[in-house]
């Protein structure tokens, strides 16, 4: 019999940030290639911030990221202070972690409702899923205009925030502005997030599960933001300085692509999931509630129920920023004293797609003298094509078209961020 | 009488965050308002949905910094009525237009352990270094303000309103007091298009030029400012050099202060 060949490909994933294609390819019901093909041109921060001042770094690391800069401020400054033995404490790690709420909620709920839920439904966009539930995306508007409403009160601006700096802020709110300005819009967006909760649940969830390893920061008591131990559901347990020892980044044959690895076990799994799974108990009492009555429980290996985890994890920043704002008192200064000194900073935070590594060797100046940025998206690739290459045979009697569609809806999951990795990643090929 | 159609709107990304064309997604007030208004017919970011060209409004995104983009550019051009770039990438090379000062080369070795497989040119180039632009955004990222006045000038047929005059015109208005005169902070405004809303100085910084360089600006004149305020030749090449470092009367002043610091 003549063997049939037959492949999947999208030349531009839509509903990602930033550029890139899928290729898959499969013959006679086996796939035989999965390629997740990164094609956005590279940038090379890593390369121009060297010479550059410690100070200067924040403001240059959140243009790797136009959805994420708090994250990209946060895991930069958390490294630098690192460095030069710094700890940032009190109502100034609180204003940290509200900035950090307000960008899970506006980008969680970006995925979730603008660029996730139509692949449930079958839109090609929300714009077109709004003729129809115009409802739920006005809802959904409102509750990521609360979140952005966090980011541009405490940071100056929703994109790329002027207000954070080594040390603290430039500037920080009164308690009664901050209550002021942000409360009402909050209280009124939890109730939205535990609706949106309710809502991601009831979407039609594929049937599909893998045995990750999770990776994800866990606090003794905090759901993780910017600090706390890098930890896995298969025995990893390091600190943040540990990174570097534990994970790789690995040549792939015929390759320009760098996956990043656990030197030990190779693929590992960031982001919304992971840090759910790693660290359910540890969620405020309302949103692990919310999470029970849909029947989420405190594991969950399907990578397409990341729509209800993100849902989840943005009734706990709604929720976390408002305990955030009631006990909030107004610091005596902006920021504390920071002192330049020769020295190696680690800084690791949990950006709304999973972990976010940076490393800085700094001089006596407080010049960058070496740097290195591992975002989440380049940690979760191997991932991604792990996910094609069991759920393309799983599904391989649907209509090529639906499954083509579906082979799309496996990397939103992900809600990969292109335009961060491709520090790292040009184009992945995974030969025969 | 036949129904007009609706215009077409087309967003195209080069190398950038994405940050400007999320700054449409984040009219969370205007945005279902402005998809009334327009046939969104090509923003992959937002759509699986692609129709064909011509475009009646294209917002570009990005800078060029490879021989495909450096293509593709002239497609999009060829495939719109009316081009707006939007943002520090598109208008001025970006931040990414550091390289410009360095060699790509030694960029990419520091970057990728396998430098062969990374096509890059050597510079990153503003797109109407490639192509006739018809109206730009500045900023990094752009105003959300701006964008929706772009929109609506399009949709009225009319020129869009983005005052090319400085930051400083923007603190007055909301009444901050200068930064650089009350406490001695270095800042760009003086020499920097407004339009961000003056935001740094109300929060206690100095301004460092996202929306790039005002209308007939005098960087040498705030240069002598910031040597006055005890900045070293090193600091004013940092301050100038950063976002909108490839803006010709930016990349002039750092370039200055680089000779000079390397004359002494």
């Amino acid at each position: 019999m003549k063997s049939k060949t037959t492949t999947i490909k999208v030349d531009y994933l839509a509903r990602v940030e930033g550029e890139g294609g899928l290729y898959v390819k499969v013959k006679d019901k086996n796939v035989t290639d999965v390629q997740l093909r990164i094609f956005e041109p590279p940038r090379f921060f890593e390369a121009f911030l060297l010479g550059r001042d410690y100070s200067e770094v924040p403001d240059i690391t959140a243009r790797i990221c136009g959805i994420c800069p708090v994250a990209y401020q946060m895991s930069s400054v958390h490294a630098m202070e690192n460095a030069f033995g710094i700890t940032v404490d009190g109502p100034l790690r609180e204003l940290r972690r509200l900035i950090y709420c307000g960008e899970w909620i506006e980008s969680h709920v970006l995925h979730f409702s603008m660029l996730h839920a139509p692949d449930f439904l079958g839109y090609p966009d929300a714009i077109q899923m709004a003729k129809d539930h115009p409802e739920i995306v006005q809802a959904a508007l409102k509750l990521k205009k609360a979140g952005n409403d966090i980011v541009t009160f405490i940071g100056g601006r929703e994109i790329h925030p002027i207000n954070v700096r080594v040390g603290g802020f430039y500037k920080v709110p009164n308690r009664r502005e901050l209550k002021r300005r942000l409360k009402d819009q909050l209280e009124e967006a939890r109730e939205i997030a535990k609706v949106a909760v309710d809502w991601t649940a009831s979407l039609p969830c594929p049937d599909f599960e893998r045995d990750y390893e999770y990776v994800a920061l866990q606090h003794p008591d905090e759901y993780p933001y910017n600090e706390g131990r890098l930890v896995s559901n298969k025995g990893l347990d390091i600190g943040i300085h540990e990174y570097p020892d534990y994970f790789a980044e690995e040549h792939v044959a015929h390759s320009t692509a760098l996956h990043s690895v656990l030197k030990a076990r190779g693929a590992y799994h960031v982001g919304p999931l992971a840090r759910y799974n790693l660290n359910f108990d540890r969620l405020s009492p309302m949103a692990q509630e919310a999470a029970r009555n849909v029947g989420l429980g405190s594991q969950c290996y399907n990578p397409f129920k990341s729509i209800v985890v993100r849902a989840v994890e943005t009734l706990y920043a709604c929720d976390e920023a408002l305990r955030i704002i009631d006990s909030y008192e107004m610091p005596d200064e902006p920021a504390v004293k920071v002192e330049p000194r020769a020295g190696v900073g680690h800084g690791c935070s949990e950006a709304p797609r999973g972990i976010l590594y940076h490393r800085y060797r700094i001089d006596d100046e407080g010049n960058i003298r070496d740097a290195r940025i591992i975002p989440p998206t380049s940690q979760n690739q191997k991932t991604i094509e792990n996910d094609l290459w069991q759920f393309v045979p799983q599904n391989i009697n649907t209509a090529h078209d639906k499954l083509t569609w579906q082979c799309e809806q496996v990397i939103r999951n992900y809600d990969p961020c292109i335009s961060c990795s491709t520090h790292f990643l040009k184009l992945h090929i995974e030969q025969e | 009488m036949p129904v007009k159609r609706k215009p077409k709107l087309a967003v195209w990304k080069f190398a950038s965050c994405d940050g400007c064309q999320m700054s449409l997604l984040d009219c969370e007030d205007e945005l279902l308002a402005v998809a009334e208004a327009v046939e969104i017919a090509n923003f992959p970011e937002a759509s699986r949905a692609v129709m064909k060209g011509p475009y009646d409004l294209s917002l570009v995104e990005g800078s060029i910094t490879t021989s495909h983009d450096a293509e593709r550019i002239h497609q999009v051009r060829r495939a719109s009525k009316f081009l707006v770039t939007i943002g520090a990438c598109a208008t001025a090379g970006g931040l990414q237009a550091l390289r410009n000062f360095g060699d790509v080369k030694e960029y990419i070795s520091y970057v990728y352990p396998t430098p062969d497989y990374i096509s890059a040119l050597q510079k990153s180039t503003p797109i109407a270094d490639h192509v006739f632009v018809d109206y730009e955004l500045r900023g990094c990222p752009i105003s959300k303000q701006q964008l929706l006045e772009t929109i609506s000038a399009f949709l009225h047929g009319r020129r869009p309103i983005t005052p090319p005059h400085s930051v400083c015109v923007e603190c007055k208005r909301r009444n901050t007091v200068c930064v650089m005169v009350a406490q001695g902070t270095p800042c760009l405004g003086p020499v920097t298009q407004s339009g961000c809303g003056a935001i740094c100085p109300a929060y206690n910084r100095g301004c460092y030029g996202c929306f790039g360089p005002m209308e007939s600006p005098n960087p040498p004149a705030l240069a002598t400012w910031f040597e006055n305020l005890g900045m070293s030749d090193t600091d004013i090449v940092r301050s100038f050099r950063g976002i909108n470092a490839y803006a010709d009367p930016f990349r002039k002043e750092s370039e200055a202060h680089e000779k000079q610091n390397y004359n002494n």
